[in-house]
């Protein structure tokens, strides 16, 4: 068996080059956006999003008596279809990583994983936020056809609504984030998120002892009120006390999880 | 350059990797070679922080890697390559790279150029891809930052013979350039034409490593005549001591004076030949025993 010692390095290792910056937080979002969009799968689901809201508030302009074609009506009936295909959005980002093995070059241009999973997490909540933008310009576009096609087509909006519907959006992407975070697989997360909070929602309804927990971590019933007026303190704090569960929680562990997960 | 310093990687029980220490120095490149399943993944995915070690640590350019700033600008990665996103094209997975960095979107064209992969190929999904061309975008991405080390694993699979040749010509001038070179093998063929320096590994532990060329000499000389009591006196007869191996006689003496005293002796030959190293024994017994692991 021969072994011999390396000899000592006879050059001394030239010092940081220029240009060897760490980068910024700005720009691993702005990578993690455009890896929501670069792929078949991820863009249909943002098409998906949008056609959605469009589809709805066409069954509207159909469909609704001519008295309720406000801008408020048209607005909020696309935000629950689109409540639920975000949190996809939110798990897909996280866990094709995953999937498509591609951790192993994500986090071997970036070590510091941490880093890529706040991206991550702004990514899909400026995702969510362009959800309502989308939402309140179908809605217009529909108000405007309503008008002039005899519905009532009233420009009557309450602000609450606006910061419900982004509280409403924002909350389902991380949401969905978190279950991803947490899960670190893709039919895995789906299942759960989908399957998870209505099996709490039955089981809260059923079992009597469960029914004052349930006001307070059912999410399905916390996030009601978000869909018509300003919530009061109570529903602000049983929200908040839901969303702990659901979303912080979910977050917490599996950016843990992640950390310390061997990529391969 | 990469230093590592007694890494060990413990699954419960099982040592993945156990002790390993070696370095590799600018201007050459190491082969890390070893039977699957030996520890080299392990090792290199430990070197780049993406497997945390049970002990010891690794440092890249003098650091770990983790605290690299910009990794992708100083070491160049190939763990696998088919670890991209199927659904995105090639010249994607490269620019979603090079916008990690930081570089310039003509990088990726260049890049591409490079290594052989044209406009048509650069616009198809991955998926789509052979692994050969698979192993193309993988050194693509490695070199995207133009970094000073590199860090390869079985970056030959899959390769046919022309792009194995193209990357030992690739390898070599960038060590000739001044950079680290660090590829892993299951094949010492393979790495015996690019390789200054070898680090072989067997369940986990480093079994040798040194100099190629003086890990591979030193065999010996394989002689077999059809009378081998005859050759065998006449090398009783020249003072050089033959022990019998399964191919003839094995002979610790250059080729040259084997074939002296044979002649000398009138001893036709129907073989004269340097005989394999320690080096290809020792691979050969570990290979062997891999196989017989996996068999079990």
């Amino acid at each position: 068996m021969t072994t011999t010692t390396a000899p000592a390095a006879t050059t001394v290792e030239p010092g940081r080059r220029p240009g060897v910056r760490r980068p910024s937080l700005l720009r691993l979002t702005g990578v993690e956006l455009r890896k929501l969009t670069d792929t078949r799968a991820g863009l249909w689901l943002l098409v998906t999003i949008g056609l959605t809201t469009a589809v709805i508030v066409t069954l509207q302009l159909v469909y609704a008596d001519a008295e309720d074609q406000t801008y408020a009506s048209f607005f909020v009936p696309s935000l629950l279809p689109v409540g639920l295909l975000l949190p996809v959005l939110g798990i897909l980002s996280i866990t094709a990583e995953w999937s498509q093995r591609t951790a192993l070059v994500t986090y071997a241009l970036v070590p510091r994983r941490e880093r890529v999973i706040v991206a991550k997490l702004a990514a899909v909540v400026l995702a969510a936020l362009a959800s309502v933008l989308t939402s309140l310009a179908v809605a217009a576009i529909g108000t405007l056809v309503s008008g002039a096609t005899g519905g009532a087509g009233r420009w009557e909006f309450d602000e609450a609504l606006l910061l419900n519907a982004i509280v409403f959006q924002v909350a389902n992407v991380l949401m969905g984030a978190g279950f991803g975070l947490l899960l670190l697989n893709t039919p895995l997360a789906i299942v759960a998120y989908l399957l998870l909070p209505t099996v709490w929602s039955i089981v809260g309804e059923l079992v009597p002892a469960l029914h004052r927990p349930a006001g307070w971590l059912d999410t399905g019933r916390t996030m009601e009120p978000l869909f018509s007026t300003s919530l009061d303190a109570d529903q602000w704090a049983r929200l908040g006390v839901s969303l702990l569960v659901w979303l912080l929680v979910p977050i917490v562990v599996g950016v843990i999880r992640t950390l310390r997960r061997e990529v391969a | 350059m990469i230093s590592v310093e007694h890494l060990s990687k413990r699954y419960g029980r099982h040592a993945a990797v156990d002790d390993v220490s070696f370095r590799c120095e600018p201007g050459t490149v190491t082969g890390f070679l070893g039977p699957n399943g030996a520890g080299k993944s392990t090792t290199m995915r430990m070197i780049c922080g993406l497997t945390p070690p049970t002990a010891g640590r690794a440092t890249v350019a003098g650091r770990r890697y983790r605290d690299l700033p910009n990794p992708g600008r100083e070491v160049g990665v190939l763990l696998d390559a088919s670890a991209q996103h199927a659904g995105r094209t090639g010249r994607e997975a490269l620019a979603v790279a090079a916008s990690t960095m930081g570089l310039d979107r003509r990088e990726v064209a260049a890049k591409l150029d490079l290594v052989g992969l044209d406009a048509a190929a650069a616009k198809r999904r991955v998926r789509a891809y052979s692994l050969g061309m698979r192993q193309r975008l993988g050194i693509a991405l490695a070199l995207l930052g133009d970094p000073r080390v590199l860090i390869l694993d079985e970056p030959a699979n899959g390769l046919d013979p022309e792009g194995i040749f193209w990357m030992r010509g690739l390898l070599r001038d960038f060590a000739d350039r001044g950079g680290t070179v660090l590829l892993s093998s299951h094949l010492l063929r393979e790495v015996e034409a690019v390789a200054d320096r070898l680090v072989v590994i067997g369940g986990g532990r480093i079994v040798a490593q040194g100099d190629k060329s003086e890990l591979l000499a030193g065999g010996g000389t394989l002689v077999r005549a059809r009378d081998t009591g005859a050759l065998r006196r006449a090398l009783d007869a020249a003072g050089l001591a033959a022990r019998d191996s399964a191919d003839g006689l094995l002979v610790p003496a250059e080729t040259e004076a084997v074939g002296q005293a044979a002649a000398d002796a009138g001893v036709a030959l129907a073989e004269l030949r340097p005989a394999d190293g320690r080096l290809e024994q020792l691979f050969l017994t570990l290979t062997a025993e891999s196989t017989k692991e996996t068999g079990k």
